[in-house]
Formats: C-alpha cells, structure tokens, sequence
C-alpha cells in the first residue's frame, strides 16, 4: 500500500484501490481533490462574487488545478487576486504572470507599495517587512472588488491557529476572525452565507499535508518556479535560518554572506522567508525530502512566525490570508 | 535510496473527553510516540514546558503540543475542533480533537459528523462520567460505527485489571441501548506511554491491541465507504459551456454522495421525474467510463433537459424519499433557542428551502436516554426527535443508510448563523 520513489525515477503510485473491480481507481489524492472541487463549487454556487488569492507559490498552483478540474470547461467563474509586497521574487512575480495568462484567466494585482503611497499603511521603518502589512491592501481590495468570498491555500497542518479555522471561515465587516464564535461546520454542508460587506474565506485544501500537495504537484505535472528546486544562492544564517541575501534585504553588520546550495519550502515576501539547505533539483527528490523532513514547513522558513507563540493567530484574527 | 510514501486510507477518528481525563496528553502521547511531532513543535514545547514550569519526562511536557490558541490559554480551555494529521506505514489519519468544556455537544457534533471512529475517553480513577455517556450517545446518534473507550490513567489505580473490568460492564450495559457496529475497550496510561504505540510492562493482563493498531486496523472506513450505497448525484452547478457528443448538452457539476455511475445508465431527474441516459462523465481532460462516491465529475445527459442547482440525479428504479415532510433527530448548536414559531433555512445535499416546524416529538435526556415529552424549545446542547416541513420537496435517503443524503443544517437568516444539524429518520418514524 505505498508508492515508490526511485532515485531520479518519476513518482508513480505503486498502489491505487479498486473499487468495484472496474476502472474506479482512489487513492487519497483523489479523494482530497474531490473534496476541494466540492467546496470551491458550494462557494461559487452560494456567494455572490468570489475571488481566489494566486501567489505563485505551490498551494495557489495547485488551487489553480483544483479551479479547473471543478469548472472547465468554463472560464473560471472568478479572478485571480494577488496581494504583492513588491518584496518578493522576480521569479516567482513571473510565473505568476505567465500562469494567468496560460490559463486565460483575469488576474488583478494589488499592491502595499500603492497602500503605502496612498498613506494606508505607514512603516516605521523603511527597510521593515511588509508581510504584516499586506493586510491592509487585502482588505482594501476586498471592498474595492465588492468580494465576498476569498479562496486561500492555507491548510490545517501549517500552523496551530489554522488548525482551528473552518473550511469555511467567517469574516465580519473588518475582515476580523473570532476564533471564540467559528460557525459548526457539520458533514459538508457549508454555510456561505454572509451580510453586506462580510466575506467568507473558503480553504478548499484544509485537509491537505506538505506532502500530499508535492505528490499532487508531480502527479498533475504542475510547473513551478524554480526556486522551489536547488540552487546556489547568497545567504547568511540568522536566528537559525538561512536569510536570503538580495538587494532589499542586504547584509545586516557583521554578517558574512555566504554561497550555499538551498531551495524553497515556502515561497513569500523575500523579507521573512528563508530557503533550506537542500540539493533536491526535482520534484522525485523533493518529495523525497519532505517525506523525511523533521522541521515542520514554516518552522524551517518563515521569520514572521517567530516572533511569537500566537503570531499568526494575531495576524489572523486581524484578517490576514 | 528509495522512500516510501503513502497513499493508503484515511481513518477519520475524534477524541472526546476533558483536559482532566488526560485527552490533551493522550493526542501528545500518539503523536510523539508515532514521530509526528517535529523538532521545531518539539522544541517549542519545550520552551513553553519550562517558562510554564511544568515537567514531563524528557523536559516536555506532551499535552502543549495540542495547546491551541493565545485565547484558549488565557482562559485554560480549549475553544473549538481543531484538526490534526498523522500517518503511519499502514494509514493516515485525521482527527478531529474536541473540547470537553460548556459546548462540548456541539463541538463533538461538528467532530463527530465526519468521522469513522471515536476514542471515548475515561478517567480510571474517576469512572464512568456524565459525559462519558452523553458522548456515547452522540456518537450513536452520529452514526459512527467504531467506538473505543479508552480507559486512561491507569497508572494511578496500580494498574487493576478490577477497576478497568467493572468500568468496561457499566459502559457496556449502557451501550445496549446504542448502536455501534464495533465497540472496543482499552486500558492505558498516556502519561507513561503504556498501550499507545507501545504496550509498556504493566498492563500484561491486557491481551487486545494498543491504540494505535485499533486504529490501524479498524475496518470503520469500510462502513462508511460510500460506494456501496445507491447512486446520488446532487446538482452543485450547471455549466456553461456546451459539450457532450454533438457539443449541445450542458454539464451538470456535482460530487457522487454515494454509489457509482456509468456511461449509458439510465437515470432520472429529482424532483421532476424526467429520465435520460449518462452521455459523458467528465473531469477535465478526462473522459471517464464509471465513476464512483465521492469523486467530483460533470455529467452530460444525453437529451436537454431543464436542471439546476438542487436538483438530483440518480438510477431509475433507486430512488430517495421524495418529500416536504421529514421527522429527525436534531442537535441545536446555538446559543439562541429554537423558536418553532419561526422559519429556519434548511441546507440538504445542495438545496437551501425555508422549513418550519410541525413539532417536537421529544428531547432526549443523554444521560438516562430518557424521551422527555412535553418540550416547546430547545437550547443549546439539547438533542431530540423533531418533524419539520419544508417550502420545497426534499430527496431524502434516512441518515443511517446514507448520511450524505440523510443530513442537513438549518441556518438562521437574521442572523446566519448554522443553529442546528439533523439526521433524517426513516419512513418508520413518520407514522
């Protein structure tokens, strides 16, 4: 009952059920996909305007895969959206802008350098991260489009408050998530409703792991950016993390950069996100890797969740993605 | 160097119990014993282990690991479900860890509605509890087909095997009046380690499985496989673009809830009654020849007919109830007592139709099983037999031979907020 992974070989599931003794073949990759095109069709079907946030990074790859199992052959019925810091990799900032245009779909971009020209957020320091900020053009946005849905790619196993968030979460007319007063969410009957000016944001792959999204990568053949392979790079080590080193996060004093051959687990604002020593140059050796990791996925790369216990429980709660 | 990765089964289980029966350590135990803890969890474990200064052995102390959210902490309970994955070599798991608090029904409600198992957990120096009961009861009315009542703290009544017995026949002759395909009884210690992954060496009396092979082995996810049942198909969207053979039928998008479908079946529209055969089952790219619960397809008829949103597909000859008029069990979740003087929203399968209350046969008293007649409301927590009539038939299957078609919530539309969640009954309980 498991797949195997041969150095260098494609990744082929050694193991698919069958039911019925005929061509109905389910592994749980199936059945995870099934349940994501059954949410995001219950949200198209019960809001009024939805969008889905597209990043670039592979949850949102694969919620663009999702999008089309769920509704080609129709265009999708909702744009993409992207919060863009303009802090973040020009690799990425490009396949994101390929992507759409493969895929014929609308997307619109929205960015805190706007929010901060605008004076809608204000930096207490120029060269700090804007990660936190994106809030605020998130939120922006949302009533600017009029959206009362938003899907995400966040999952459950990332991270403790996201453990008890709802496949559909409620978000009142601030954007704010009260963990304290989350809808029950029974069978898969979904609530969708919400009052002028709340939205919803829906989490189709709630139940997915790190793992479960690679193996989906590979068997769909999804591309992605290249810094999510091995690569050389310019780093030095900060609280334990790699930091990469770039022209907007440039060495702090006294730290030597150096070149080492990482990769990406995580892809976001280039000021908190930190690649892992890693020589996996292709999705065969990345699942590899993170079947074997023993560092949970942010826990080895982002910054913006060390700050404290609660940090994404506070940045949730005040309507972060 | 090859790995292995798993594509075998999931085994959705809940954990219900308090923090007092040693649940949170329990959860800590099997996911540090079967190496799901990570070092960066482990580490901050640690920390808070010590800032907090608690002990455990190895410094950590298991039962953070499930410690939530700043909120939660601020007010030593836990709030809400919180969903957790593991997978070891046989399976993967997902559980649904609920609080044991004030709204412990309505979270183990929620937990309870997608699971294939749940561990009921015990205090072994306390005994059996109120809440033990009324667990059991949900779990029943649930329709979980696998219960394990997991005997905890065994290291505090030196490990009787009298003390773990007498527990097992009190729970066992409550349970005659439940139902579960599967009932199995464990004794443990998650502080110690003993009978969760591994068996320890003080439990030698105890001959059955740890925990962790019962849930390895639970065959729970069989039953409630939902291939076996009849064909459902309710109509989630309809497509825009036309397809089919000459490119002039529309797609009907839509989740199979139970049973399979193949190309060339003949199937009838709900509630119109208009037949028709399966052209084409459709997933992307993909042309598919059968297709089986719960896969998400489009289907494409091979005449045009008028479907939309709610409408259901399925086998001639094989048909739900077809009904406004339903009798069910139904838990209230909301701090707002019902006022069955009002309309709800009842959301079924993929249709939202108004429904008000015909009336209130009982409520039941979860820890005597006790029918109280006589009620006119229910409040929060409170469980019971209701009839209820809706503006629009339903297609409705009973909860206990298909759930996905035998379940519904209502919604309240002033405020909408989900207030309740039902299990239709057979047409037995109608009369």
């Amino acid at each position: 009952m498991s797949a195997v992974l041969k150095d260098g070989g494609k990744y082929e599931p050694a193991y698919r059920p069958t039911v019925l003794n005929d061509v109905v073949a389910s592994d749980h990759l199936d059945w995870l996909e099934s349940e994501a095109i059954h949410i995001m069709r219950e949200v198209v079907a019960e809001t009024k305007n939805p969008a889905l946030l597209f990043s670039g990074g592979k949850d949102s790859i694969v919620m663009l895969r999702l999008a089309e199992k769920a509704f080609r052959p129709d265009g999708f019925p909702f744009p993409l959206l992207h919060i863009d810091t303009e802090h973040n990799f020009a690799e990425v900032i490009a396949f994101r802008n390929l992507r759409a245009a493969e895929l014929g779909e609308r997307l619109i971009v929205r960015s805190v350098q706007d929010s901060i020209n605008a004076g809608r957020v204000v930096l207490r320091r120029a060269d700090e991260s804007r990660n936190v900020h994106q809030t605020v053009t998130l939120l922006d946005a949302i009533k600017e489009f009029e959206f009362d849905a938003l899907f995400g790619g966040a999952r459950r196993d990332e991270e403790k408050a996201r453990a008890k968030e709802r496949i559909l979460s409620h978000r009142d007319e601030f954007g704010q998530w009260d963990p304290k007063n989350q809808r029950p969410e029974l069978w898969d009957l979904y609530n969708a409703r919400v009052h002028k000016g709340e939205h919803i944001r829906a989490f189709p792959i709630s139940n997915w792991t790190e793992l479960d999204v690679w193996q989906y990568i590979a068997r769909e053949n999804l591309q992605v950016p290249g810094i999510y392979f091995a690569h050389e790079r310019l780093v030095v080590e900060r609280n334990g993390l790699l930091a990469p080193i770039t022209e907007i996060t440039p060495p702090r004093a006294g730290e030597k950069p150096v070149t080492r051959t990482v990769r990406f687990r995580t892809v976001g604002d280039i000021t908190c996100t930190c690649p892992v020593l890693s020589t996996a140059a292709d999705i065969s050796a990345i699942l590899t890797e993170t079947a074997v990791s023993r560092i949970t996925e942010r826990g080895a790369t982002r910054m913006d969740d060390q700050t404290s216990d609660a940090s994404m429980e506070l940045r949730k709660k005040e309507g972060y993605f | 160097m090859s790995t292995q990765l798993i594509t075998a089964d999931t085994l959705r289980f809940t954990t219900a119990g308090s923090v007092d029966d040693g649940k949170s350590t329990l959860i800590g135990r099997l996911l540090y014993d079967t190496k799901s803890i990570l070092e960066d969890q482990l580490s901050s474990i640690e920390k808070t282990t010590t800032r907090r200064g608690g002990k455990f052995d190895n410094g950590v102390d298991l039962s953070l690991f499930t410690d939530g959210l700043a909120a939660e902490r601020e007010q030593g309970i836990t709030i809400d479900v919180a969903y957790r994955y593991f997978t070891t070599i046989k399976r993967r798991f997902i559980i649904a860890d609920t609080p044991g608090h004030e709204q412990y029904t309505r979270n183990m409600v929620t937990g309870a509605s997608t699971a294939d198992l749940s561990i009921i957990l015990v205090d072994a120096s306390k005994g059996l509890q109120t809440q033990s009961r009324r667990h059991a009861v949900i779990a029943s009315l649930l329709g979980i087909p696998h219960v394990v009542l997991a005997v905890n703290k065994m290291d505090l009544v030196d490990y009787s095997e009298d003390v773990f017995e007498s527990i097992r026949a009190e729970f066992v002759a409550f349970c005659k009046q439940l139902h579960f395909a599967e009932l199995d009884f464990i004794p443990l210690s998650a502080l110690e380690g003993d009978m969760i992954v591994e068996r320890g060496d003080k439990l030698g009396w105890y001959r059955g499985k740890t925990l962790l092979a019962l849930l390895e082995t639970s065959s729970a996810t069989e039953r409630t496989e939902r291939v076996k049942g009849e064909f459902r198909f309710p109509v989630q969207l309809v497509g825009r673009t036309k397809m089919g053979r000459d490119g002039g039928y529309r797609g009907y998008l839509g989740r199979i809830e139970s049973g399979h479908i193949t190309v060339g079946d003949s199937v009838k529209v709900l509630p119109s009654g208009i037949e028709a055969r399966v052209q084409d089952i459709v997933l992307l790219n993909d042309s598919l020849r059968t297709a089986a619960a719960p896969q998400s397809v489009t289907l494409v008829l091979d005449r045009q007919i008028d479907i939309s949103r709610g409408d259901m597909i399925v086998h001639v000859g094989k048909e739900p109830r077809v009904t406004n008029q339903i009798t069910a069990n139904l838990s209230w979740l909301s701090a707002q007592p019902l006022a069955t003087n009002r309309q709800y929203l009842i959301k079924h399968t993929t249709q939202s139709v108004r429904a008000i209350f015909e009336g209130i046969d009982y409520r039941l008293n979860v820890n005597t099983l006790e029918r109280e007649a006589g009620v006119t409301t229910f409040k929060l927590n409170d469980i019971g037999r209701v009839r209820l009539k809706t503006l629009r038939p339903l297609m409705v299957d009973s909860y206990d031979v298909t759930r996905e078609t035998g379940s519904f919530i209502l919604i309240d539309e002033v405020t909408n907020e989900t207030v309740a969640g039902g299990m239709i009954l057979g047409e037995a309980a109608n009369g």
